[in-house]
């Protein structure tokens, strides 16, 4: 009874206590293949994997929790076959690696580290190259994902995937991730919950950012530059987004931001550059733009259709070809307070407000709408007339959507 | 021709015309860099003045040169000068001293300013290359209308008839014909429409340095290669040579045709 | 030296030259002579090349001037309105016709013998027609040309001004120039022509010296000859 009792004890404190480190490499240490050294590995244990190229694929982790560590050259090379890591458990750390050439198909999400009902992870200072998807989270939560570096080889949006890819997760901080050249930098459908901050997302065949039905997550000090389409945000609420640079983001169908069926979103401190559309606002209600820069954008806003209470103040309007393109009426959309460099008007009693309104929306832009080859007109003389004759009696474009406050100097932060 | 040339420009040189532009834009520079502080804001109104100005101050000064110096022209044609070489020289007289003018009277502003400090200075210089280009342009078609009509006071009329219409009227038709076909495929058509009137082309070279994230907001393959690639840019400043050259020809072939 | 041959020049619907054949020959001083509107100054326009013909051909020392300017060394012009850049000096014009045609020393002399000194440094602008007829004469005459063509020289002149004027035109026609004078002033004619061409209506009605135009209307005296044209043609 006491040997059992005292076997038992050591059982269970090598359990909690004596986490084992086990080493992986070629040759002199405890294992050569990670996967063998997963497979043998108790819960709770530390691989170290040596520098030098595993040729291995779909690792699988399972109800186990590990702690996994590369050293400074450790490359996992899965060959074009399926994933890099499988896993499902809870305390589960990967970091210090190199993954590359994840397998690409038309059928299977195939990624570099795939985390399935995990908890309490972390993905660090990971470098997939050639990846088809990079992470692909589903139905985790409590995770963080910072310093890793994604980049995809793939030539349109089918045979690519995304880089950072959670569905169904809560609570996951991404942060300091640099994505670029897949379809999506940055995906989240039904992700709440979670901040997203300091990545930089470029050369995205799709978007750099993309949420789906999330909800209540917030992403600063991003930058996003030169994606296929820029930065989607759709379906969802409580969005709050500062600090992020949107920039050249042209084509067609390109935006800074594009906002879907969006409520009661934040957006400040932003810098929206050189894109085709700053922000294109498509069913957005009660969402607040202040203290934003738009700055040599082709439309530094469009808004469409079933747009309500939404508040632009305090941005600073800059050099836009045009500031503002708007559909259908004012619907309770209110423009106050901003500073808008093709202002013209005067401040006579130094307040620091323009003494006659400013009239965002001009009359040219109807006829582009309309006519698009028009565009080539652009700052015509002839353009400019109609535009002004526009101004002093307004009949194309909504009459009260008037910034009644213009400022006379721009807005700083 | 080099001589007449010589004289031309050194006449004009002189005269205080000359002064008067140089003096504007010089002045014009100071205000839009210094009261305004914002070197991005002064370069687009630059193009606005450019676009109209340079175009009505090329044709004027070319017209009022023509026939103020018809007496040297007099004077020149019984020398032993070729005809051509006589016009030609002063017509390069013209638009090289309007030149310098434009040149000099923008650029030490925005030297002073700093300019070479910034990325503004491509901007600039497109503006200037273009300026450049509408006064060559502008004091040929002047010359033309000139060497086409004895009388001043006609050729003065339809000098400025024609500015009017390439800066202004031209673009309400293009506009309207625009809107009125619609339904047809355009791009083409509004390409063409723009390097058929010398104006327009400027402007959208300066289009695709300023408005270049709008302009590829639109479809159209033909619009997709012209502004998305730097073939805009090579057909525009092609499409702008032939705008000198064709008026330059008909100088040297009206000029041979002429009695005086 | 200059042969025109079947001239046509129309301005318009007006027919100036109306098939004009001329022969002059080298050495001696021809007077081209007719009414107002008689196509006199574009005959010599013509020569200079600054009318072009509808029609015919005109050659000097026997080759074409069509599309030619060289042939232009040759000839000296003097242009009946002195025209001339008006904010340029007198110095510089000069200067500037020198530096077109070649230089020469010449213009010294000239300068003197017209009193132009005092108006070296004045802008043309400010000169009076006979003064601006007299940095004419001297242009047209500081270079060595074997053809001068003169174009009512004597608007203009005082009357000492015309005696230099008449005795700068004997000796160039005793270098044995060619030199063409139209002028209204039918006493200068009579004393410096040996020959004259008297033009009506675009044609020549006559040509030969002064004595022979006398015996063909039997006149005494050349005005009273040319008035008696003038009147039998009804004009």
């Amino acid at each position: 009874m006491n040997i059992q009792l005292g076997i038992l004890l050591v059982l269970i404190s090598s359990c909690f206590i004596q986490a084992q480190t086990t080493t992986v490499c070629k040759t002199g240490c405890n294992y050569s293949s990670i996967k063998i050294a997963i497979d043998s590995a108790k819960s709770g244990d530390h691989i170290f994997i040596k520098k030098g190229i595993y040729k291995e694929s779909n690792i699988v982790i399972y109800k186990k929790s590990l702690h996994i560590t590369g050293e400074k050259g450790t490359i996992i090379d899965t060959q074009n076959n399926g994933y890099g890591f499988s896993v499902e458990a809870t305390d589960i750390i990967i970091k210090n690696l190199t993954i590359k050439n994840i397998e690409v198909s038309y059928i299977k999400e195939y990624a570099a580290i795939l985390l399935f009902k995990s908890y309490d992870f972390e993905i660090e200072n990971i470098t997939v190259e050639n990846a088809f998807f990079g992470f692909l989270i589903q139905k985790s939560k409590d995770g963080k994902i910072h310093n890793n570096t994604i980049s995809g080889e793939g030539k349109a949006e089918a045979d690519s995937g995304n880089a950072i890819h959670l569905w169904h997760c809560e609570n996951v901080k991404i942060t300091n991730n640099d994505v670029r050249r897949m379809r999506d930098g940055i995906y989240l459908e039904f992700g709440n919950n979670s901040y997203i901050s300091n990545n930089y997302s470029t050369e995205n065949m799709r978007y750099g950012l993309h949420f789906m039905f999330s909800n209540n997550n917030t992403y600063e000090n991003n930058i996003f530059e030169a994606n296929g389409a820029g930065v989607a945000v759709m379906f969802s609420k409580k969005i709050k987004m500062y600090n992020n640079v949107f920039k050249k983001n042209w084509g067609t169908a390109s935006y800074g931001i594009l906002l879907k069926e969006i409520n009661d979103a934040e957006l400040k401190h932003n810098t929206f550059e050189d894109n085709t559309v700053g922000i294109n606002a498509d069913g957005t209600n009660r969402i607040i733009y202040t203290e934003n820069t738009f700055k040599n954008n082709g439309y530094a806003i469009k808004v469409h259709g079933a747009c309500y209470d939404n508040i632009y103040s305090k941005n600073n309007f800059l050099y836009n070809s045009f500031d503002l393109s708007y559909s259908g009426n004012l619907n309770s959309n209110k423009f106050e307070n901003n500073y808008w460099s093709n202002y013209t008007g005067y401040d006579l009693n130094k307040d620091g407000i323009g003494d006659i309104p400013y009239r965002p929306v001009k009359l040219f832009s109807y006829l582009v709408n309309r006519t698009p080859e028009s565009i080539v007109l652009l700052r015509s003389l002839f353009i400019d007339l109609i535009d002004f004759s526009e101004k002093v009696s307004p009949v194309f474009t909504p009459e009260n959507l008037i910034d009644n406050q213009p400022l006379m100097t721009q807005v700083t932060w | 021709m080099f001589k007449i040339l010589k004289y031309s420009f050194f006449d004009l040189m002189r005269s205080s015309w000359s002064y008067v532009y140089f003096g504007f834009y010089l002045l014009l520079g100071i205000v839009l860099l210094f009261l305004n502080n914002d070197l991005s804001k002064a370069v687009i109104t630059l193009m606005n003045v450019i676009i109209v100005l340079v175009p009505l101050i090329g044709t004027i000064f070319g017209v009022m040169y023509y026939y103020n110096s018809k007496e040297f022209t007099e004077l020149l044609l019984a020398q032993p000068l070729k005809r051509s070489s006589i016009f030609l020289g002063q017509y390069l007289g013209v638009a090289i001293s309007l030149s310098m003018s434009l040149i000099l009277g923008l650029g030490l502003p925005f030297i002073a300013y700093g300019l070479f400090k910034s990325n503004a200075i491509w901007d600039f210089s497109l503006l200037l290359i273009v300026g450049v280009f509408l006064t060559f342009i502008f004091s040929a078609l002047a010359f033309n209308i000139a060497l086409s009509n004895e009388n001043k006071i006609k050729g003065f009329g339809y000098a400025i008839l024609m500015w009017l219409f390439l800066a202004i009227i031209y673009d309400g038709l293009f506009l309207m014909s625009l809107i009125l076909f619609e339904d047809y495929p355009l791009d083409k058509v509004s390409l063409i429409g723009t390097m058929l009137n010398p104006i327009d082309l400027s402007r959208t070279l300066i289009l695709l340095k300023l408005d270049i994230s709008a302009l590829l907001g639109y479809t159209g393959a033909v619009f997709k290669q012209f502004f998305g690639t730097s073939f805009g840019l090579i057909v525009s400043f092609l499409a702008l040579a032939v705008w000198v050259g064709l008026p330059v020809l008909r100088i040297t072939y009206k000029s041979i045709k002429k009695d005086f | 030296m200059v042969e025109i041959t079947n001239l046509y020049k129309k301005f318009g619907k007006n027919e100036v030259l109306n098939g004009i054949d001329l022969s002059i020959k080298e050495g001696g001083i021809f007077a081209v002579l007719g009414p107002n509107g008689s196509g006199k100054t574009t005959i010599i326009k013509t020569i200079l090349g600054m009318v072009i013909p509808d029609k015919g051909s005109i050659k000097v020392f026997d080759s074409s001037i069509k599309n030619n300017s060289d042939y232009r060394h040759k000839i000296d012009y003097l242009p009946q309105i002195a025209n001339f850049p008006s904010n340029l000096k007198v110095n510089e014009l000069i200067r500037m016709i020198k530096d077109l045609r070649g230089a020469t020393n010449e213009d010294q002399k000239l300068i003197e013998t017209f009193k132009l000194q005092p108006f070296i440094n004045k802008k043309l602008g400010t000169l009076s027609g006979g003064t601006k007829q007299k940095v004419n004469i001297v242009l047209t005459f500081m270079f060595n040309s074997p053809i001068i063509i003169l174009d009512e020289p004597t608007t203009g002149l005082d009357p000492i001004s015309l005696i230099r004027l008449k005795e700068l035109i004997a000796a160039e026609k005793a270098k044995g120039k060619t030199i063409l004078i139209t002028s209204h002033i039918m006493s200068f004619v009579e004393e410096v022509a040996n020959e004259i061409v008297f033009i009506l209506e675009g044609k020549i009605y006559f040509k030969g010296s002064i004595e022979e135009l006398k015996a063909k209307t039997k006149q005494q005296d050349f005005e009273h000859a040319i008035a008696n044209i003038l009147t039998e043609n009804h004009v």
